[in-house]
């Protein structure tokens, strides 16, 4: 018998040496196809041929990792040399010349991601075999249904079960022969999903008996309606994280501006300065030292308040010292700085746009039933809570604060009780600077990090910071969070544009019911 | 002193104005030079308004380009209508850019500005009648100091934003370009552009006289009370905002005037003009020329300006670095602009700056 | 007194100083050199664009030098920053034509510019070299165009997306300006003729520089659940993309579920971007930088080389550069001369090749010939060229979709030496 065996498999693989395009017999022959088309049939042919390497190659596919010579030969690139996509054999002689990488878009990709999905179904790893089924989900492809039947059978973990059987109901749907009760109950298995993707599925509907139909269409409207009152949640989430992104961008204008009266102008170039600082920091990871490229902001985040307050200190001691009393004109000084400033990163890091990443446990999202919570913002709104707590924390229990609130509130009085009001100045401004450039951090994770950063926040700063009321920190936590709110709720009724207009003149409006601001100080001044 | 820096300011615009027109009708200046010149002019009426409401009332206000845009769009809008079938649609009603957004029929705001004098008169009055909106409320509530910069630049910046959409009807980004006539002559002659720069020097030079008319009459004394000390003033039985609202005023008509001279010497009025960092520069001129002189916010505004073309040729890449250092270098060395240095032997300093609230 | 004489002396100062600077500096009579004007933002909001393109042709410049320039002279480059405000461009356009006497201006970036010194350049009979797509609509005598035409860059995207990848729901996303809304405009009536409904059709627009795009890209996620393929058009500007395409990361919105097709968006505004979870999403241009053609190569390596910079990337608005540059020389030899005169005439007819392996040719209506090519974003940062039309597309300047530019027609040979013929009246329009 065994001799035999051998002479049938010499036997197919002469016939498949004379014909190496006859596709019908080698599942592999479609991915050394010229047309997209052809390599997506040639995906999904592997993907139900059983093959053992199936799926080795089409993760190669995925990778970008298979390649494709003449008469239909494939091949693997490794780091250590080329296998046989066939055989999964190290390959020898490769003529690397005449290869090229099979072509991908976006079709390809998906028929590929599908494939994956109904081959991991029985992975040992759980996350495997839920993100597997999603994948099927997604595909709505009759063809995974027995595979997805068997896997069920097998599946111990809750979760991914219950993705399995809404992946069986969207399969179940698309397959003709299923009878209409079990229609109904996936459609019902759908509808308990509930999310956009169900939405997208039961919407997508054709061809269906009258009464399954009519089920999709309530479905559809009952989820509809499910994600309307979640979109409330998620308009609050959308503006505490705009509001967020404005408190970190003011907090260290509320202390520049609101505390020592320095109109700065350069505030935003300070936030620059912090974005830029993220951007070598990883840049230097990244040529020597990619391990720690996770933890990349959580360097970032102390040098940029060190690199812009220093810079901060720099400005104090030589220029904005000699303006005390002026505050007006500090104005014009800091906006010639924020010129220069603008121009020099402009001269070193070049005009365009650079690249600072997000890191793995910052990217991507969650849902929380029918909001989506992307971790860069709710990391964004986590970090700004802890900025403004420690700011406030400065303020009120350490010397320094002391000092600083009581050089802001009375010069004179605290110089003659032997505070030394210079180096006190120059650290409320460096403090300032610092926690703008701790601001900057943040930023690079959801905008350009470019010489324009600044002046794209600096309006909106000021006038977080007067709309809460200058010089008082509380005021600028409210105000900012009421700033983005509103913004992101005005913002689907009007219209970006427009919804930033209402703002505006809402704004203008406010001030003149409270000229001060939502939290003036109150003194016994008749002004100031 | 005052008196003789106004009279030879004066001379030195409407004689140099005269002159420069008298060499380029004889072919001795460019006519680059004509326009260039007419532009500066403008800014510098810009500026002398900023100067009449900053150094003679104390408003800071950050918003002022807004007021020169506004009188600019209502030039714009003549002069767009003033090309009539030479545009490229050949459409006699309505501009190139609403042809090919498909709209209908004018809008009935853009009625009336084939009319010179309409068009003219809604320059003054749209600048003056949203100051006086503005400021009546501002002033009434007492908002001061940095809470009024801070909703002037709100101001600007919202109606940036308002004249950046197309849905507007103002020809959003773009704005309004392609101009051909102003009062039927065309815009490319020498002739038009002599006419232009002769008649932004005998506006500039007339609101320079009003200017100092309202600031050295009865009206200015109380006017300098309010800047120094606003309280005081209103317990003496002033009523300071009706100060207040009639500077802001006629400053935001003499801006209008200012962009309405400057839409036909550039050729295009776009919504960047309501850009808030405009305003901070037209704030930045004053500075260096000198706040509450008048005659040195001109001066700040044609220095800077003549700066900025200079060096934007002879050092592209570099010019960003000498306008910071130029603006940090005047605040610090001269507090009082350049016309600071000059004044320096006068007989009584210059009064107090009041600043605002912390 | 004292201070009066300090006055004049001071004034005497400032108006010397204002004479020089009024008459040039330079002595123009005397030019041994050919000058070459190079009007592009390298302050300001479009810096982040246009440096590139002013480094791009200085190295053109340069290397044409080397050959021994162009009729026995060498080419000079005049680079002056119009710092992205609008006014400047037209003065320094009109410093750059009076006073340098340049033959020839490269720059400007976004339609304002370019309608800000049009009057100049149509005023003065100068030159001007276009690089970036653009809503058309629009042919002057005095400007080429070497940049696309909607008909080259929007609608070949659409059809990709129809027939690749079956998209039936419309998702056109633009900055509030006029580049987008005249290519929404044209790409509407485009989708409607092919039988697209109204409720499939979504479009939205955002201010420049948005940076908060969270609702709309869970508004876009939303319309794609109608269970119909859903792509997103988005013809956003420059600064918004870098937010947009993180929110989109972020959200998940992946190229497999919502793919979206960028006009705007290159191989520049993607070294600013981590794009492993962009991977799939498209860009439609007439030149990528992964093209692998001779020319191509050649030319990234000198300007790897040039700007001493071995990251440095190339893109389509370069390439336009190249073509304009290497066809304005052309004309200039064939003319002879390089009086604007003769060579704008000479310009028509000069085909010189482009990057991708071809030849691009002046066409009548003063805008060039191109291929259209679409790509994928690969996780470096490239574009995987996925599909590309057989030869060239010649531009509509005047888009046969629009109601009132589907009767004109440009050209500009004589007789007819027009921009915008109507060919129902038999008229040439007002502009000359």
């Amino acid at each position: 018998m065994p001799l035999l065996r051998r002479l049938f498999i010499l036997a197919l693989i002469a016939a498949s040496l004379a014909q190496p395009a006859m596709a019908q017999d080698d599942p592999f022959a479609g991915l050394a196809g010229d047309s997209f088309d052809d390599i997506r049939h040639g995906i999904e042919t592997l993907a139900t041929s059983g093959a053992p390497q199936a799926a080795a190659v089409i993760a190669a596919l995925q990778e970008g990792n298979l390649y494709a010579g003449p008469d239909a030969a494939l091949f693997i690139k490794t780091d250590d040399g080329w296998l046989d996509a066939r055989s999964g054999k190290p390959a020898t002689e490769v003529a690397e010349d005449a290869l090229n990488p099979v072509k991908m878009n976006n079709g390809v990709r998906r028929a590929a991601e599908a494939a994956m999905g109904s081959l991991e179904l029985y992975s040992p790893d759980a996350a495997t075999r839920r993100h597997a089924a999603e994948a099927v989900l997604k595909s709505r492809d009759p063809a995974a249904l027995e595979g997805l039947t068997r896997a069920l059978a097998k599946e111990s973990d809750a979760g991914v079960r219950r993705i399995m059987e809404q992946a069986r109901a969207s399969a179940l749907l698309a397959t003709p022969a299923t009878p209409e009760a079990e229609r109904l109950a996936a459609v019902a298995t759908l509808r308990a999903r509930g999310d956009l993707d169900a939405r997208a599925m039961l919407a997508s509907l054709t061809a269906q008996p009258p009464a399954v139909a009519e089920a999709a269409a309530t479905a559809v409207i009952a989820i509809d309606r499910m994600l309307q009152l979640w979109g409330l949640a998620q308009g609050v989430f959308y503006g505490l994280s705009l509001g967020s992104v404005l408190l970190l961008a003011a907090a260290g204008l509320a202390i520049t501006f609101g505390v020592m009266g320095v109109i700065n102008m350069a505030h935003g170039e300070m936030v620059m300065l912090g974005a830029y600082t993220t951007f070598v920091v990883q840049d230097v990871i990244k040529s020597h030292a990619p391990y720690l490229f996770e933890a990349s902001l959580f360097i970032a985040v102390p040098l940029a308040f060190l690199v812009a307050g220093a810079v901060g200190i720099a400005v104090e001691r030589c220029m904005l010292r000699f303006l005390y009393g002026r505050p007006l004109e500090t104005l014009l000084a800091t906006w010639g700085l924020s010129l220069a400033m603008q121009q020099t990163v402009r001269s070193i890091f070049g005009a365009s746009n650079r690249e600072v990443s997000t890191p793995q446990w910052m990217s991507g999202a969650t849902q929380w039933g029918g909001i989506t919570i992307t971790y860069n913002r709710l990391v964004i709104i986590v970090f700004a809570a802890m900025v403004v707590a420690a700011l406030m924390a400065a303020l009120r229990y350490t010397a320094l604060g002391l000092r600083m609130r009581a050089v802001t509130q009375n010069r004179r009085m605290a110089a003659a009780m032997g505070i030394r009001t210079p180096w006190v100045d120059a650290l409320t401004f460096g403090l300032g600077s610092g926690v703008a450039g701790m601001a900057g951090v943040a930023l690079s994770q959801i905008d350009n990090v470019s010489p324009n950063l600044g002046q794209g926040y600096i309006i909106d700063s000021f006038m977080v910071v007067v709309f809460g009321g200058v010089g008082n920190l509380w005021g600028t936590v409210v105000s900012a969070l009421t700033l983005g709110t509103v913004n992101k709720f005005l913002e689907p009724l009007a219209g970006a544009v427009l919804g930033k207009i209402t703002v505006l003149v809402l704004l203008i409006l406010f001030i003149q019911r409270k000229p001060r601001g939502m939290f003036p100080i109150k003194g016994r001044a008749v002004e100031s | 002193m005052s008196r003789i820096s106004t009279t030879l300011c004066l001379l030195l615009i409407l004689g140099g104005a005269g002159l420069l027109a008298a060499g380029n009708a004889t072919g001795a200046v460019p006519p680059y030079a004509v326009s260039l010149v007419g532009k500066y002019l403008c800014y510098a009426m810009l500026a002398l308004a900023v100067d009449l409401v900053w150094g003679f009332a104390g408003i800071l206000s950050l918003g002022h380009a807004a007021f020169f845009a506004l009188g600019g769009y209502a030039m714009g809008m003549y002069l767009m209508r003033q090309i009539g079938t030479r545009g490229v649609y050949g459409n006699a009603v309505l501009p190139d850019f609403m042809v090919f957004l498909n709209w209908k029929e004018l809008p009935w705001y853009w009625h009336g500005f084939d009319n010179p004098l309409f068009a003219i008169l809604i320059a003054l009055a749209v600048p003056g009648l949203l100051a006086f909106v503005f400021g009546w409320f501002a002033f009434r509530s007492r908002v001061s100091g940095v809470y009024l910069s801070i909703i002037t630049q709100a101001l600007t910046y919202a109606l940036l934003l308002a004249f950046f959409r197309n849905d507007m009807g103002f020809g959003g980004n773009n704005g309004l370009t392609d101009f051909k006539d102003i009062f039927g002559f065309s815009l490319q002659s020498d002739g038009v552009r002599r006419g232009l720069l002769l008649a932004s020097a005998g506006f500039l030079a007339l609101q320079l006289v009003v200017a100092r008319y309202v600031v050295t009459s009865r009206f200015g004394k109380v006017l300098i009370a309010v800047r120094d000390t606003e309280s005081r003033t209103r317990f003496l039985g002033y009523r300071p905002e009706r100060y207040k609202l009639f500077v802001f005023v006629l400053s935001a008509v003499m801006a209008g005037i200012g962009g309405a001279l400057y839409v036909p010497q550039v050729g295009i009025i776009n919504p960047s003009e309501f850009a808030p960092a405009n305003s901070i520069e037209a704030v930045i001129w004053v500075a260096v020329g000198g706040r509450g002189t008048l005659v040195g916010a001109i001066l700040g505004a044609l220095l800077v300006n003549a700066g900025k073309t200079y060096f934007t040729g002879a050092l592209p890449e570099l010019w960003l670095f000498a306008l910071g250092a130029l603006f940090i270098l005047v605040t610090l060395l001269l507090p009082k602009g350049i016309l600071g240095l000059f004044a320096r032997r006068a007989a009584r300093p210059a009064p107090p700056v009041v600043e605002p609230a912390k | 007194m004292a201070s009066f004489r300090n006055w004049l002396r001071g004034t005497g100062m400032a108006a010397a100083a204002a004479a020089t600077l009024l008459t040039g500096a330079h002595d123009a009579q005397a030019q041994t050199t050919i000058k070459v004007g190079i009007l592009h933002s390298l302050s300001g909001t479009m810096a982040i664009s246009e440096t590139t393109l002013k480094d791009v042709m200085l190295m053109l410049i340069e290397e044409q030098n080397k050959k021994g320039g162009v009729l026995g002279k060498k080419l000079e480059a005049v680079v002056v920053d119009p710092a992205s405000n609008w006014p400047l461009f037209a003065e320094k356009a009109r410093q750059l034509i009076t006073v340098d006497k340049v033959a020839a201006v490269f720059g400007c970036w976004t339609s304002v510019s370019r309608k800000s010194v049009l009057p100049v350049f149509e005023e003065l009979n100068s030159i001007l070299f276009y690089p970036v797509q653009y809503e058309g609509e629009e042919s002057s005598k005095n400007v080429f165009y070497t940049g696309a035409a909607p008909n080259q860059q929007a609608i070949p995207a659409v059809d990709y997306l129809a027939k690749e990848e079956k998209v039936q729901r419309w998702v056109l996303a633009g900055t509030d300006y006029v580049y987008p809304r005249t290519t929404n405009k044209i790409l509407e009536a485009y989708l409607k003729s092919r039988g697209v409904k109204d409720e499939d059709i979504m479009i939205n627009y955002t201010p420049f520089g948005h940076s908060d795009w969270q609702n709309i890209v869970a508004s876009i996620k939303k319309f794609g659940t109608a269970g119909k393929k859903t792509a997103v058009v988005s013809t956003i500007n420059g600064d918004a993309n870098v937010p947009f395409y993180k929110e989109l990361g972020n959200q998940g919105v992946k190229a497999t579920d919502i793919p979206v097709v960028a006009f705007s968006v290159g191989e520049e505004e993607l070294a600013g971007i981590d794009t492993k979870p962009l991977l799939g999403h498209l860009a439609a241009w007439n030149y990528f930088q992964s093209v692998k053609s001779a020319d191509n190569t050649a030319f990234i390596a000198k300007w790897k080389a040039f700007t001493k910079n071995q990251k440095r990337v190339t893109n389509d608005p370069m390439e336009a550069h190249v073509i304009g540059f290497a066809m304005w020389i052309k004309a200039i030899e064939k003319a002879g001369t390089t009086d604007p005169k003769a060579v704008i005439d000479a310009m028509i007819g000069i085909s010189v090749p482009n990057l991708t392996g071809g030849y691009s040719a002046m066409m009548p209506n003063h805008h060039i010939t191109k291929p259209v090519l679409i790509g994928e974003v690969k996780a470096d940062g490239q574009f995987n060229v996925v599909w590309q039309t057989k030869g060239t597309v010649v531009a509509n300047e005047w888009s046969p979709y629009l109601e009132g530019s589907k009767d004109l027609i440009a050209d500009w040979r004589s007789p007819m030496s027009c921009g915008n013929f109507n060919v129902k009246t038999g008229k040439c329009g007002g502009a000359k």
